[in-house]
């Protein structure tokens, strides 16, 4: 393997570790801190017993 | 390397999020539904403030308290009770979903860098994602009992926001740098948000029992450690693809 390819294997790998923190950070905007009101409304218990600030 | 982080964070998130709806409805709900109680004016803590005046007895307080629960800011959610308790779990699920794919994002930026995780290093890294989602942000932003005072919103969100990011970083360079700068760096990340400090109301008006506040909180982070224990093992274990 030349150092190329071994370089493009990481960005590639950096690529998927950002995609996947991203999907990460969306699920957790949206269930903890989106405040649409059935959001709201669906998700409060969770959101005041994980301490997510509620309202 | 995508489809190992999501297939590991799924499996590690639903089984921590069923162990949380568990806990949370054995410990945690009673606390909530108690606490809304008190905000809606439903039950009257002895020690509240009177809304009006010091002369009322305790009816005059009760209807003064029901009528300010019809004044739209009420927040109380819509559902009614089973469909509540099932959104509940769900929400559970998904938001430990969400914090295993975060665990997980890690897990993969690890091995680019040649460090293996498995259900110990995995534990480590739950108790570090406990720290950071949950235990630093409580000790600006206490857990909230339905009935209890805060600043405004999104001040409070970019605190929590700030301190999470703040404290995972601290940790993740304590847990993998070397050397004495580190340290500092790491130091000065983990004091950085309590220094700037998290946005509070200017008194403290909240009507609930401070017995109850006490239990809801302690009992929360609790919860919280236990759930996030298992799911950075489980996610641990799952993306390590061992057998145990």
């Amino acid at each position: 393997m030349t150092t190329k390819t071994l370089t493009s294997t990481k960005s590639t790998a950096l690529m998927s570790v950002l995609f996947v923190a991203m999907l990460g950070g969306s699920v957790l905007f949206l269930a903890g801190h989106a405040q649409s009101q059935a959001l709201h409304d669906a998700a409060h218990d969770v959101r005041h017993a994980t301490g997510f600030p509620c309202h | 390397m995508i489809q190992r982080m999501v297939t590991s964070a799924l499996f590690a998130g639903f089984a921590a999020g069923l162990l949380a709806a568990l806990l949370h409805f054995a410990f945690v709900q009673k606390l909530i539904l108690l606490g809304e109680g008190y905000e809606t004016g439903t039950m009257v803590h002895f020690g509240a403030p009177a809304p009006v005046s010091h002369g009322q007895d305790a009816t005059a307080t009760a209807a003064a308290d029901a009528e300010h629960a019809d004044d739209g800011h009420s927040h109380e959610p819509a559902a009614p009770a089973e469909n509540r308790n099932a959104m509940t779990s769900l929400f559970f699920g998904l938001t430990y979903i969400a914090y295993a794919l975060l665990l997980t994002a890690g897990f993969g930026l690890a091995q680019v860098y040649g460090k293996a995780i498995g259900l110990r290093e995995g534990l480590l890294w739950g108790l570090a994602g406990f720290a950071a989602f949950q235990l630093a942000p409580a000790m600006g932003l206490a857990p909230e009992l339905p009935g209890s005072m805060a600043a405004d919103l999104t001040a409070r969100q970019l605190w929590w926001l700030g301190t999470a990011v703040s404290t995972g970083l601290a940790l993740a360079v304590l847990g993998y740098g070397k050397g004495a700068l580190s340290l500092a760096l790491a130091a000065l990340l983990l004091a950085l948000p309590h220094v700037i400090g998290a946005p509070h109301p200017e008194g403290f008006s909240g009507v609930a029992p401070p017995e109850l506040a006490a239990a809801f909180a302690t009992r929360s982070l609790g919860v919280g450690l236990i759930v996030w224990a298992a799911l950075g093992a489980l996610a641990g274990q799952f993306w390590s693809g061992k057998p145990l």
